[in-house]
């Protein structure tokens, strides 16, 4: 069955008020083209579960700044003033998690399981005593898994099946929360017929995926950042 | 030579050939750009790469390629690309020999804190919590002070910590500083300036030990 939707009728079937999980670290694996879809269409009291904000007026950011959001659950702001001032003037809410934590709690709920145990934090203001579990003479922290109503993914290449390929540092969160939302929405600039991929090569395999948006080109949202480029 | 560029110059020396480092966001990832070419050690990157390498001539710049800190690099010769469970797996089993940090506050008990000023600046936690619970040797890179001239090198940290007791070496533009089971220990001084006045600019308290052979903090 072909997987592939118009842009506005995949983000149309997202209600105001529903968790999303957006891949992406900084730039690379953020799915610009959804999230500025999301924006035209307006959608609102929103959760999203991001390892970052962004950078000022840019993905993510533009949904919180436009007051779309009512809570983050993110790893580390500290490259978006914007948000940091939005946090401390208390009109968003920010859950910071550990990075590799924030992961591994996707990847549990993908993985169909419902929390692990770990010592990351456990000394930490982070943990409050009801997360620990004294267990066989030990003591550790429960992290719950993390699941999410969608998934906004960039691929570098798909087919209509929805067998996903991720490029260079973009791979990052994208296939942990393609496997930990019920529904998962990808955009690639390369949509093929299957068969384009070896079979060992797919990163994603379809069956997590619900929703295919081909993109006519890459906007400049995707290009390099200037102010990163070291002269 | 401005202070960043003595602290970057005295970090290089703390990377031993054949190990894997990852370099934190500010001061620290700047570091690889004084490595010698032909060095042989692998970078990590959070974001999910293990043998990042410095930023690739423009034309050959890949936008879907950053280290965790935004800048464009490229990859060396047997790099690996990851997702993050992967990539902290890789740190929490303790695959990473050394981490380069910055702090907000440093202390004499090896304390660090540097993701949470509350009400004021609150970048987040990244992967620092990680980084600095699992990773072998912890080397904090700092100014001495911070831009109002106070001390970030202290008896006690008074921010939210990242994590306790998990710091070895502060490397500053000022001096080279272990954290060991008596206080911390000055090896090295990288300005011209007296004990006194390097202890004026510390609010925890120094033992000057430039020539010995202290036991480090931890070993």
């Amino acid at each position: 069955m072909k997987k592939n939707r118009t842009l506005e009728s995949a983000i149309a079937s997202i209600p105001s008020g529903a968790v999303i999980m957006v891949g992406g670290f900084g730039n690379p694996g953020t799915p610009f083209s959804l999230i500025n879809e999301l924006l035209r269409q307006g959608q609102t009291n929103l959760t999203l579960i991001k390892n970052d904000a962004n950078e000022a007026s840019h993905g993510v950011s533009r949904l919180i700044e436009n007051g779309q959001v009512r809570k983050l659950i993110t790893t580390h702001i500290g490259l978006n003033k914007n948000v940091i001032d939005r946090f401390n003037q208390g009109e968003i809410e920010v859950a910071f998690h550990p990075q590799g934590i924030l992961a591994e709690k996707i990847r549990t709920a993908g993985a169909g399981s419902f929390g692990f145990l770990t010592d990351i934090g456990i000394h930490s203001e982070i943990t409050r005593p009801d997360d620990l579990l004294d267990w066989q003479g030990k003591t550790y922290k429960v992290e719950m898994a993390l699941r999410a109503d969608f998934a906004l993914i960039h691929a570098a290449q798909a087919d209509w099946l929805g067998n996903l390929v991720y490029q260079g540092s973009a791979i990052n969160f994208s296939p942990l929360m393609a496997m930990a939302a019920d529904h998962v929405i990808v955009e690639t600039p390369d949509l093929g017929a299957p068969g384009r991929f070896s079979p060992e090569q797919v990163h994603t395999p379809g069956a997590f995926v619900d929703s295919v948006v081909q993109l006519e080109s890459l906007t400049s949202d995707y290009g390099i950042l200037e102010h990163h480029v070291r002269r | 030579m401005s202070d960043v560029e003595r602290i970057l110059r005295r970090a290089v020396l703390e990377i031993t050939p054949g190990s894997i480092v990852n370099l934190g966001i500010g001061l620290p990832t700047k570091v690889m750009h004084y490595l010698p070419d032909d060095f042989d050690v692998q970078i990590h990157s959070e974001n999910g790469i293990l043998g990042a390498w410095k930023q690739a001539e423009p034309e050959s710049m890949d936008p879907f390629l950053i280290d965790a800190s935004g800048a464009y690099v490229s990859l060396r010769e047997g790099a690996s690309l990851f997702d993050s469970a992967v990539s902290f797996a890789m740190i929490r089993r303790a695959r990473v020999d050394l981490t380069m940090i910055g702090a907000f506050e440093v202390d004499a008990h090896g304390n660090l804190a540097n993701w949470k000023i509350p009400g004021r600046f609150s970048p987040g936690i990244g992967g620092a919590m990680e980084l600095a619970q699992k990773t072998k040797r912890i080397v904090v890179l700092t100014t001495h002070t911070d831009k109002h001239g106070r001390p970030k090198i202290l008896e006690t940290c008074r921010l939210p910590l990242t994590a306790k007791a998990c710091v070895s070496r502060i490397i500053s533009e000022l001096a080279v500083i272990d954290v060991t089971n008596r206080g911390l220990v000055v090896r090295e001084k990288l300005a011209d300036i007296s004990d006194a006045d390097l202890q004026a600019k510390t609010e925890a308290a120094l033992i000057f030990a430039i020539e010995s052979g202290e036991e480090q903090h931890g070993e």
